[in-house]
């Protein structure tokens, strides 16, 4: 009888563990054979190829965060840095995609410099200091695009976002490529590691002699990055930019796939594997309700419940 | 009849068999010494006692009826207290308002009597040593003021039992004195004490009785006069007390007379916490910091450090001036700091042992930024074996392994880093014995290699046995130093008193 309990337990101990780390794969197969089931033409290519799509930005913007949200950060600018992006393409077109593309990058820096001056030097905490980002960004964008929508003919700009590569878009092998060199950063360099060190225990990491603010303010510069990279993709993919809407409450998408990866918002983890997983997760579950018929209203029920089984799910504990 | 009695109790977790059919009686008015190893099963025996756990078997009989306690606060509305090791207490409320929360006075109208809970606050205080102003924020007390707030606490509720883990580990010698005074007067109103903590001195001095586990197994029950201090050693250890002789013990003197200083600071200030500060430390010497708590010995160590911003002064490594120093200009410089508070500022709990050993080094074992997996499993290699760090893996988390084999973890970050000057802040706090010995030795062994040692302890026996030098301050400045023949615990407490007088 003692026997059986503890077996029990142990089992329940291991799925408190697993779940966090592999409930996201779990839950996208399940919905993956859901779909093979039940949606029509789910399987076809076009389909796929749209979700994929579709998915990109938040994907891309998500990587980000996820960095951010291992030092016990966050961003909540990314939006607004988007738009910026889009607002900033436009202006500059004339001198061909390339500069262009270059200044929306520029543009990503600069707010990401301020993020992360603000939180590693001034002290703000990151989500009062990238809010304040929040506004403003959005706010510079609206000024340089004259809060007017403008429409792209620069063909070959508009050709990254439409063009393809063996069946799958530019775009999709954009954000893939940026997932695996994000990886590769967290995994396998210092910045990597300085990174998680801050996000589990600052101070120590401050004693330990890792520039703490330097990794910081380059932390948000990359969200920023990423964010205005994504930013120029939509304006690109959909051959207009509305400064207005670009990348409207996208931080909250890109926070809830770090967070339903298996990420924890208190710091010194990141997953991107997880990350990439939750962002699809989030996208499928969308698109599923609507083939289904069934209303957006009950999607974001759903993914409201998956959010908090996620957060439930990656309380740890902690031995303080 | 035995105030609380537990027979035959076990709690498995997954993985460990944390109690084995232990049994632990407690009579009314005896001092109950609980001592062991970490991992021993004394803090589970203790969340059992205080219906934290729940037992898998076995019984718990409380002044003669048995009882299962649903939680802690069932056990202290039955009259078991306890005292943690880390004050669990709310740090942004005054410290009138932490004593008596919950059982608030009230007025006629239901609400708090602030003035009347204050002037009790400061009354009861008082018999405890404490008499600063009991409106101010807890958190700003000194960690042994907050721990005596949490005894006060623990005893103002009618206590038949008041459990105290290792309730000296953040006290000074004379904070221990007003402890022990309190117990002495709960042993005369007969309530039962069980008394956990890793120093000798202080068992033999108050407790009646000891129960000694192991392995979470019990290995001795008895009278603790009956029991030689070697004996008691060697029922926690489990092995022959002769191998492990330099246990409390440092080997000594080192040779120190060589050479220039490798460590110099000159009269550091900096606001409320140093006044002039200096002090040299030559290569193969261990230098003691002295002092009570509040004297600026953390805040010494954290100023070479650079941790703490300086008014002014220089700190020079090997000669050369540290100019604004900075954690990252000091660690190149070859300072390597251990702080007080390891799981606050030493480890980072959540990452593994390999990542926290070469979380110091990083750049040394990248190329390009990018790290080689196989640099830092040789370094990792070298210094788990080379501190004898127990853990499953190097992938282990260091919040999962003992006190001491993550003070070791620290320890081999430190070491790693090949510094010259070690900065070690109470490297011994919180660890099991086995642990703390072969730590001391290590400081011992480092010394006689060539690095400068900056040690502090709050265990006076430790910072004698273990410095060639002691530096000793009050109010952030140097009032004394011991050398040579003076360095013995007498001398140091005479400087001490004659400072404060």
């Amino acid at each position: 009888m003692t026997d059986t309990t503890a077996v029990n337990k142990l089992d329940l101990s291991r799925w408190r563990r697993l779940l966090p780390v592999y409930g996201v794969y779990v839950a996208l197969l399940v919905l993956v054979l859901f779909n093979i089931v039940y949606t029509d033409n789910f399987l076809e290519w076009s389909n796929l190829r749209i979700q994929l799509v579709q998915v990109t930005p938040v994907v891309i913007v998500a990587l980000g965060m996820a960095l951010v949200i291992g030092t016990e950060g966050i961003d909540l600018s990314v939006g607004s840095v988007m738009a910026l992006g889009a607002a900033i393409i436009p202006l500059y077109l004339g001198y061909g995609p390339v500069p262009a593309i270059v200044l929306a990058l520029v543009g990503g820096l600069v707010i990401g410099l301020v993020n992360g001056g603000l939180v590693a030097f001034v002290g703000l905490q990151p989500i009062v200091a990238t809010l304040a980002m929040l506004v403003a960004g959005r706010g510079i964008a609206l000024v340089l695009s004259s809060g007017r929508y403008k429409d792209i003919h620069d063909q070959n700009f508009i050709e990254i976002g439409t063009g393809q590569f063996f069946y799958v878009p530019y775009t999709v092998w954009i954000a893939a490529a940026l997932a695996v060199v994000v990886g590769f950063v967290v995994r396998r360099t210092v910045f990597g590691r300085r990174l998680l060190a801050i996000g589990d225990n600052r101070p120590a990491a401050v004693l330990a002699g890792v520039p703490v603010r330097r990794v910081l303010v380059t932390v948000y510069v990359i969200s920023a990055i990423l964010a205005s990279i994504a930013g120029v993709i939509q304006v690109a993919r959909i051959g207009s930019a509305d400064a207005s809407r670009i990348g409207l409450l996208i931080e909250l998408s890109a926070i809830t796939a770090v967070v339903v990866g298996g990420t924890p918002l208190t710091g010194g983890k990141v997953r991107v594997l997880g990350t990439v997983a939750g962002a699809l997760l989030m996208q499928l579950l969308t698109a599923t309700m609507i083939a289904n018929n069934l209303r957006d209203s009950t999607a974001q029920m759903v993914q409201a419940v998956i959010i908090l089984v996620a957060v439930y799910a990656a309380r740890e504990r902690r031995t303080r | 009849m035995s105030l609380l009695e537990v027979t035959g109790v076990s709690k498995q977790f997954p993985g460990v068999r944390a109690l084995d059919d232990v049994s632990f009686t407690l009579n009314a008015g005896e001092v109950h010494a609980l001592v062991g190893e970490n991992g021993a099963g004394k803090s589970t025996l203790i969340k059992v006692l205080t219906g934290v756990y729940r037992p898998d078997g076995g019984e718990v009989r409380y002044q003669g009826e048995p009882v299962s306690f649903g939680g802690p606060l069932d056990a202290q509305a039955a009259g078991i207290s306890t005292i943690y090791q880390e004050v669990n207490l709310v740090p942004l409320m005054s410290v009138a308002r932490n004593l008596f929360l919950t059982r608030e006075p009230r007025n006629r109208l239901g609400l708090v009597d602030v003035a009347r809970m204050n002037r009790e606050a400061a009354e009861i205080l008082s018999g405890y040593g404490i008499t600063s102003d009991v409106r101010r924020p807890l958190g700003l007390m000194p960690l042994g003021a907050q721990q005596m707030v949490a005894l006060a606490r623990a005893v103002m509720v009618d206590a038949k039992v008041v459990v105290m883990d290792e309730p000296t580990s953040s006290l000074e010698p004379r904070e221990v004195e007003t402890l022990f005074g309190v117990i002495h007067r709960l042993h005369e109103r007969g309530v039962g004490i069980i008394y956990v903590s890793h120093r000798l001195d202080e068992l033999y001095r108050i407790c009646d009785s000891v129960t000694i586990l192991r392995d979470g197994k019990l290995v001795h029950a008895g009278k603790l006069a009956d029991l030689e201090r070697v004996q008691l050693v060697s029922h926690m250890l489990g092995r022959p007390v002769s191998a492990e002789r330099s246990f409390t013990s440092f080997a000594g003197e080192h040779d120190a007379a060589g050479g220039q200083p490798v460590l110099r600071a000159t009269d550091l200030n900096s606001r409320h916490h140093l006044a002039g500060v200096s002090f040299e430390v030559r290569p193969g010497e261990v230098v003691g910091l002295g002092g009570l708590l509040g004297a600026g010995r953390s805040e010494t160590i954290k100023a070479v450090a650079g941790a703490l911003p300086l008014d002014s002064g220089t700190v020079e490594v090997g000669g050369r001036p540290l100019r604004r120093p900075t954690p990252v200009s000091a660690l190149k410089a070859g300072i390597a700091v251990q702080p007080e508070d390891r799981k606050a500022e030493g480890i980072a709990l959540g990452l593994s042992v390999r990542e926290n050993i070469a979380l110091a080094i990083l750049p040394r074992l990248a190329t390009a930024g990018v790290v080689s997996e196989r640099k830092i499993d040789e370094i990792v290699d070298t210094f788990m074996k080379r501190l004898r760090i127990k853990a499953s893996s190097p992938h282990q988390r260091v919040g999962d392994l003992s006190g001491g084999n993550q003070q070791k973890v620290l320890l081999a970050r430190l070491l790693a880093t090949g510094p010259k000057v070690l900065l070690l802040d109470e490297p011994t706090r919180g660890i099991d014995v086995g642990a703390k010995a072969e730590v001391q030795a290590l400081i011992d062994e480092l010394a006689s290699e060539g690095l400068g040692v900056v040690l502090v302890s709050s265990d006076a026996e430790e910072l004698i046995e273990g410095s060639d030098r002691v530096v000793v301050l009050r109010d952030g400045a140097v009032v004394g130093m011991l050398r040579g023949e003076e360095v013995t615990t007498e001398h140091l407490m005479n400087v001490i008193a004659v400072a404060s007088s």
